[in-house]
């Protein structure tokens, strides 16, 4: 029999087979989906920070043309508050909890207090969209306004407007990692030692395609159907079902179809959802919410928004001896579902970076806010500690004259395999940070551009270079140790793998696509383990209906943990299939190979039975073994024994103009190691779009809120400054490639990489241009051609 | 009240009574019921709605549907001919340049324009040209890639 041996698919640049569906217009996202009957929610929000309700007043709303429903707060007693998925408590033996976590209340529509602007309190259900819309301004509410306070370092001054019964001082939790006395005696014996305030500002997630969602109820079944912009439907289904409603899982089914980006926007269980799937099982018609673009800047969970005060020891060589790290988190006005565990658990135990450090602390405070509530956006914590060791380490490398590349080198863990401890908690599964660095400085011709730079300055031009060599923890996660640490949840994946009769494959798979491309990347695994055309693969995901229960796309841990599942699946399938080829050729399964497609006597690929022979003969189990179940189909569920930790190393070189503060990138170049890559196009183009977000944070992004209203100022496009083409170069990318002991593939992730490196490396740039001038720091970003101009006015304004 | 309103959409001639305040992007969307051109903003910055009328690249969120009487509009559904991919939407799969899809459709009828007006066009005047469409995924770099490729592939045909 003559076999075709199939081109290994791992590692090759295919196309996107997604994307024909996507240019051509024919993508199915929430708001496209139609439904007969469709009624249209539009909700009635809170206009100010801080207001008690003292009434709500309907009836005008009832009586305008096209209203089918009003209902607040108060009507939906009985349901639940929203759950927050982490815990943070002492009795609960969680790591490092100095002050437990206030577990304040949530619920869909508030009915006492609104917290935030854009806080809902009613929703009006209408047969259009538009007369939903205009009835929301007939609903009065008759507030009473409350002071309110929006500023991260002044929620818990005492005098502060208290948000919650709950959380005197307005303090969420007080939690600690490191060893402070270690830290303490590394400070009295440095030779240098810097500090500096950091600021982190809010970010807004800004997915192109806003939350929606649409959900139906079938009076027949006693079935709710929930289609939601979601990045885990599993999640949605089960903190709706079990803590917010009060249902059965059984009898809910949620589909997240096409979804147009999340970047962490997308994991939480909102409000909105809730009331919507709570309405259509009291009405018994499907309703639809899209949110409008304000209403995802006030309502979208937003990212980041940290205050720092970072203290770094050096010795007179220049090695790091100790970090203090005190940083008050914002978590907004609620506790997002998994708020607590971002700027605790994925930031404090980033902090020893790629550094051989002495010792570390880092003390950390969540406090309320009358702000959006705060949870993960693209790389959640690692950002916020990598922006303070990069920044932190090239202050202290400034302070003591040395060079930032030099102070790095110094540093630098040495390459090991297996397990590096660090001092905050995890252990790294694989690194040479050199390789990676070295390589950028390579491609960068660092000492030519310092000659260069000299030049420059010589001329008067502001020509500055910054690095980051950043660590990252993904791949999220092995569900003993977060679930010590207080998640409420398991981190593990699923996979379903079904081979057909004619032997095709549909994978369901717990991971969700937003725009990762699991339909090819996934598919590439497929075809090179059962050796079949790629074709001949479908990749289902996103339907609690079809897919088994996973735990969805978030934390750069679709390959790693998604994939690892979909291979256990296909080992089994291979197993099975041994046992039937074996039986059909009279031989023994220990005997059988699967080899090009085929199961083989092993080294005789004469004596073979072809996959799809396999397959036709489990569902046609005429000549079968006795023993053996028929059939052909398999699922995993593959729990991660650690994190992956991806690192890299990237440079940024800008031009600072020196009349008016404005930067110009000139150059962005990134060297990553992400473990091993299933296809280096679309790996490429997530480092892309995250450099894009981590330099949109340095130079021109920020949710701003007036102090004195508590207004959201930046809660549109308009105002909210996000990247554009034309502030962008191409990028200049290459890889490192250090495989991970934890997964079989040795896939470490590669979603957030660009965003947690490009914030530090953007800033540091800005910092070397700055530096003849006599700045060496500026606290705020982003790094708007006034926040520079202002730094270069005060640095002359001191000289 | 309502008002008529006829256009022709990707070659076919649609005719509706409308409120005066819709707007053409949601006519599109939920009464003629191709969903393929998006809405990502409120405010007209993100371009996820750009369409093409009479040629023109058009932000649909720009004018109501009533101003859009007798115009000839082509969506994103409406430019692969005979099943043959335009090779703007071709460029864009070759070279990677969407991830989550949603801006496409406006990216590419935005590039559409871009071509007509600037058939070999410099890096930096795709960039200054695609101001008005914001994409959250890719960082651009692919999107300037297809569009190089596209205007590759459009002066090999003519």
């Amino acid at each position: 029999m003559a076999t075709v041996v199939q081109e290994r698919l791992f590692g090759k640049a295919i196309k996107r087979r997604e994307d024909p569906r996507f240019i051509t217009g024919r993508g199915q996202y929430v708001d496209d989906v139609k439904l007969p009957g469709m009624t249209y929610a539009a909700f009635v929000r809170s206009p100010h920070a801080h207001a008690r309700i003292r009434r709500i007043d309907t009836s005008g709303a009832l009586k305008h043309p096209g209203v089918v429903a009003v209902f607040t707060g108060k009507d939906m007693a009985g349901v639940n508050s929203l759950p927050c998925g982490w815990d943070l408590r002492k009795e609960k033996n969680i790591p490092g909890v100095v002050q437990d976590l206030a577990m304040v209340p949530h619920m869909p529509l508030t009915a006492d207090v609104a917290r935030h602007v854009g806080d809902p309190v009613a929703v009006v259900i209408a047969e259009s969209q538009a007369a939903a819309v205009d009835a929301v301004d007939r609903v009065k509410v008759d507030w009473e306004p409350l002071p309110s306070v929006t500023v991260t370092d002044r929620a818990a001054r005492s005098g502060a407007p208290q948000i919650h019964t709950g959380a005197p001082g307005n303090v969420a939790f007080k939690w600690e990692i490191g060893d402070r006395s270690a830290t303490d005696a590394a400070f009295k014996g440095a030779a240098t030692t810097v500090k500096k305030r950091i600021l982190n500002q809010r970010l807004v997630a800004n997915a192109m395609e806003p939350r929606a969602c649409i959900a139906r109820f079938d009076t027949a079944t006693g079935e709710l159907t929930l289609w939601v912009t979601s990045q885990n439907p599993h999640v949605h289904r089960l903190l709706m079902c079990a803590f917010v409603l009060g249902i059965p899982e059984h009898k809910v089914r949620v589909i997240a179809p096409d979804v147009g980006g999340g970047f962490g926007s997308k994991i939480f269980l909102y409000n909105e959802e809730v009331v919507c799937s709570w309405v259509a099982r009291q009405l018994k018609r499907p309703v639809r919410w899209t949110a409008t673009r304000r209403e995802a800047y006030l309502t979208d969970a937003h990212g980041r928004d940290h205050v720092t005060d970072a203290e770094l020891a050096l010795g007179r060589d220049g090695k790091i001896l100790g970090l203090r790290v005190k940083t008050t988190a914002n978590l907004g006005a609620y506790l997002s579902t998994f708020a607590p565990a971002i700027p605790t658990f994925l930031y404090g135990t980033l902090l020893n970076g790629v550094y051989t450090i002495g010792a570390i602390h880092c003390e950390v405070t969540g406090v309320f806010t009358n702000t959006t509530a705060v949870d993960a956006y693209r790389g959640a914590g690692r950002p916020e500690a990598c922006y303070v060791l990069e920044r932190i380490v090239e202050a202290g490398a400034r302070a003591l004259g040395m060079d930032v590349a030099e102070l790095r080198k110094k540093n630098f863990i040495p390459k090991f395999s297996g397990a590096f401890q660090t001092l905050v908690a995890v252990s790294y599964d694989s690194g040479d940070y050199a390789a990676a660095f070295d390589r950028l400085l390579q491609m960068l011709n660092y000492r030519k551009f310092r000659a260069e730079q000299e030049a420059a300055r010589k001329q008067g031009r502001l020509l500055g270079i910054g690095f980051s060599t950043y660590i990252e923890a993904c791949s999220i996660a092995p569900s003993k140790l977060v679930g010590a640490l207080g998640a409420g949840a398991g981190l593990y994946e699923s996979a379903k793998v079904r081979v057909h009769p004619t032997g095709g494959v549909t994978v369901y798979t717990g991971s969700h696509s937003h725009g990762q491309g699991h339909e090819t990347t996934f598919a590439q695994l497929v075809a090179d383990e059962l050796q079949i055309p790629i074709e001949q693969i479908e990749i289902v995901h996103g339907d609690t209906g079809a897919i088994p229960f996973g735990m969805g796309t978030y934390g750069s841990r679709s390959a790693s943990v998604g994939g690892t599942a979909i291979l256990m699946s296909l080992n089994k399938i291979k197993e099975k299939g041994k046992r039937i080829a074996a039986h059909l050729l009279e031989a023994s399964a220990n005997d059988i190979e699967y080899v090009n497609g085929q199961f083989q006597v092993k080294g005789v690929p004469s004596k073979a039975v072809p996959f799809g022979a396999v397959s036709l003969t489990a569902y046609v189990p005429h000549k079968y073994p006795d023993n053996l179940e028929p059939g052909l189909e398999e699922t995993s569920f593959y729990d991660p024994s650690n994190f992956c930790f991806p690192f890299g190393a990237h440079a940024c070189v800008v031009e600072v103009d020196r009349d008016t503060g404005a930067v110009q990138i000139q150059r962005y170049l990134a060297v990553d190691d992400v473990g091993k890559v299933i296809n280096p196009m679309i790996v490429d183009g997530m480092v892309h779009g995250g450099i894009a977000q981590g330099v949109g944070q340095a130079l021109c992004e920020g949710a701003v809120y007036d102090e004195g209203s508590g207004q959201l100022v930046t809660g549109s496009m308009m105002d909210y400054a996000l990247p554009k083409a034309d502030m962008l170069p191409l990028y200049e990318t290459d890889r490192t490639v250090t495989p991970t002991p934890v997964n079989p593939m040795g896939i470490k992730g590669a979603g957030e990489t660009g965003t947690i490196a490009a914030t530090p490396t953007v800033v540091n740039a800005v910092i070397d241009a700055l530096a003849p001038l006599g700045v060496d720091h500026i606290e705020a970003m982003p790094l708007t051609s006034e926040r520079v101009w202002k730094a270069i006015q005060a640095a002359k304004a001191k000289r | 009240m309502k008002l008529p309103v006829k256009m022709t959409i990707n070659g076919q001639k649609v005719s509706h009574e409308v409120e005066p305040r819709l707007l053409l992007v949601h006519y599109i969307r939920e009464v003629v019921g191709l969903t393929g051109t998006h809405v990502g903003c409120d405010t007209s910055q993100c371009g996820a709605c750009t369409i093409l009328i009479d040629g023109q690249a058009v932000k649909a969120c720009t004018l109501f549907a009533v101003q859009a009487d007798g115009v000839t509009i082509t969506t994103i559904e409406g430019l692969a001919k005979n099943g043959e991919l335009h090779p703007i939407q071709q460029g864009f799969w070759e070279k990677h340049g969407l991830q989550c899809g949603f801006c496409t459709p406006g990216m590419i009828l935005a590039a559409y324009q871009m071509l007509e007006r600037y058939p070999k066009p410099t890096e930096d005047q795709i960039r200054h040209q695609l101001e008005g469409n914001l994409c959250r995924c890719t960082g651009y770099h692919n999107i300037v890639k297809a569009i190089q490729w596209a205007a590759e592939h459009m002066a090999g045909k003519k």
